[in-house]
């Protein structure tokens, strides 16, 4: 059970002092340059204040864009491996939306499903997420159909909800417990407002069960293969989502010295599936179109009883084509399906 | 005639199986749209959100299936299918282009002549916020211009999303993705970021039609079309050719001239 508390926006900045006194670093959405993305704040003065979602996502504090995973020498007659420490540092991440802060436990998923990947568990433990609910919301977005919910307390340690005066502040966790403890003055008994008036209304768009148990039936379609016709193919759509996990691993090496990197990857690129012998068992863009879709509303749901989605619309905003996964979900729950 | 009524025209005779111009997309933005009905030529708008350069599409094996297709162009959208002749990556009876001025009037270009003719009233121009940028970053010290750069390409997450908007990046193989031998590390660090981008101004110097869809494509809106563009200008101040002026034009870097002012080879 979560406790409930009010914490004054005059309170932020004390906040913050701690939380850096504690040896934490912050990262926070901030808006140098007109551009919305994570950085390292020392203040609340350096957060934006007008923004729906950061462009990237959060999931490079615990999946990075490139992570070594191993680095060897050579001489003659000898082979020299070290396994590097990954570079884990108390971080707190404050201000990413509650359908990021849901995003982790896709990746969990994946990371810790047969073998626990010691990176992003690292990365992880060293992490506390003080999600802020959104009172803003833009055509990109449906989290509530996808079970999250503008003010949604999954993923955070602490979610705080903009009300008068400053937040309501809901502490959800042990992680969120310590923080309070670090300056729990800071934290005025919670004053019993009602959550749902505070946040912007998102109605559903779509039924996901529905969807979902339709989808086997709607795998030959012909619906894919136009939704993707304006697809040029990019990897941007993976790349910002909080829950896209592939990863590809690239040797770097010369004959005495070299590493391997683990580096994101995504499904829509068309080198993705392709074989050694040239056979490509996902030639066209509908087809890898088709497994993004599946991959995160039919095979994460089979697999891991999630979703693959969190509903944030990062990857509709960065779409250089305006590929829409809402509008593509909502048509495909439309779609008739051919006995 | 207006674009929707000539997209109707043409599909309903058959003289094309479809019409690539733009719709309304999210967020008031504008998306491509491959109308092959006239009932989906219906829904093309045409105004200035219609940015892309669609010529990205027509080298696109998934789109080359459809059959002959009318393009909706802006100049960089004829400037780019010149060039994709001039390279011999499609030929004049593929592609019907649809030239669109201010007043959504519609002009077909039927041969790579028209397309020519047409440019040549078209004075070609880099928009006022990127020269200002360019002239700002020619004004800087190598050391400040490279700082400049390093600081922008850290920022990238090497998703491709340039390459895969650029019109003129047809290869179907890249260098990039080339790893027997590997020519340009894969991973998105210092290095990596900073090799790819060089190359691909490189590669684009001489061929970059000047769309700046590679900076509009990016998702964390680093203005990598200033390279390819500065990169251009380069060549044309050089060669005294620009990317897509004809549909016969050799490749200013690999083209050589009885008259060439070098004498080194010779």
């Amino acid at each position: 059970m979560a406790e409930t508390y009010h914490l004054p926006q005059a309170s932020l900045d004390p906040l913050f002092s701690v939380i850096l006194a504690s040896g934490r670093r912050i990262l926070a959405p901030t808006d140098r340059d007109g551009r919305s993305e994570l950085n390292p704040v020392t203040s609340p003065a350096q957060v934006a204040k007008d923004y729906v979602q950061t462009a990237l996502s959060a999931k490079g504090t615990v999946f990075p864009k490139v992570e070594k995973l191993l680095s060897y020498a050579t001489e003659p007659g000898k082979v020299e491996l070290t396994d590097p420490v990954p570079n884990a540092l108390p971080t707190v991440l404050f201000g990413i939306r509650p359908c990021e802060a849901a995003g982790f436990q896709a990746l969990d998923a994946v990371f810790n499903w047969d073998y626990r990947d010691k990176f992003f568990n690292a990365r992880l433990e060293q992490l506390a997420v003080i999600g802020v609910s959104c009172t803003r919301k833009d055509d990109a977005c449906f989290c509530t159909s996808v079970g999250g919910g503008p003010g949604a307390v999954k993923g955070s340690d602490i979610l705080l909800t903009p009300m008068e005066g400053g937040y309501l502040a809901e502490v959800l966790t042990e992680k969120g417990q310590a923080l309070v403890a670090l300056a729990p003055d800071l934290f005025n008994p919670g004053n019993g407002v009602d959550k749902a008036k505070l946040v912007v209304d998102v109605p559903a768009a779509f039924d996901q069960p529905a969807l979902t148990a339709k989808l086997p039936a709607l795998f030959d379609a012909g619906l894919w293969a136009d939704q993707a016709l304006r697809c040029v193919g990019c990897g941007a759509c993976a790349f910002v989502c909080p829950t896209c996990v592939c990863f590809d691993i690239q040797e770097e090496a010369d004959p005495r010295a070299g590493r391997r990197l683990r580096i994101w990857d995504s499904c829509g690129y068309h080198m993705f599936t392709l074989h050694a012998s040239g056979h490509n068992p996902r030639d066209t863009q509908g087809q890898r179109w088709r497994q993004r879709v599946y991959h995160k509303f039919s095979y994460y749901p089979e697999r891991y009883g999630m979703l693959g989605c969190v509903g944030c619309g990062k990857c509709t905003r960065a779409c250089p084509v305006d590929m829409n996964l809402r509008e593509h979900l909502v048509e495909a729950s439309q779609a008739q399906v051919k006995p | 005639m207006e674009l929707r009524e000539k997209a109707k025209q043409l599909l309903e005779s058959g003289a094309v199986k479809a019409v690539l111009g733009f719709e309304a997309g999210t967020h008031g933005r504008r998306r491509p749209l491959f109308a092959r009905s006239a009932e989906a030529a219906g829904r093309l708008v045409w105004d200035q959100g219609c940015e892309q350069n669609l010529a990205s599409y027509v080298t696109r094996k998934e789109v080359k299936r459809l059959g002959r297709m009318a393009v909706a162009a802006r100049p960089a959208t004829l400037r780019a299918l010149l060039q994709l002749m001039a390279e011999r990556q499609i030929k004049e009876e593929d592609v019907l282009p649809l030239a669109l001025d201010d007043a959504g009037q519609v002009t077909e270009l039927a041969s790579a002549q028209a397309i020519e003719e047409r440019l040549a009233l078209e004075p070609q121009q880099i928009p006022a916020k990127d020269r200002e940028l360019m002239d700002r970053l020619k004004a800087m010290s190598r050391q400040e211009r490279f700082a400049f750069w390093q600081g922008e390409l850290s920022r990238c997450i090497k998703c491709y999303a340039c390459r895969s908007s650029c019109p003129m990046c047809y290869c179907g193989h890249c260098t990039m993705d080339c790893n027997r031998p590997q020519w340009v590390p894969v991973p998105s660090h210092a290095l990596g970021n900073q090799e790819y981008h060089t190359v691909r101004a490189m590669h684009l110097a001489g061929r970059c039609v000047q769309c700046g869809d590679c900076g509009r494509a990016c998702p964390v809106d680093i203005p990598i079309h200033l390279l390819t563009f500065t990169a251009e200008e380069s060549v044309h101040a050089q060669f005294g050719q620009g990317a897509g002026a004809s549909a016969k034009l050799d490749y200013a870097l690999s083209t050589f001239r009885p008259d060439d002012k070098e004498s080194f080879i010779r």
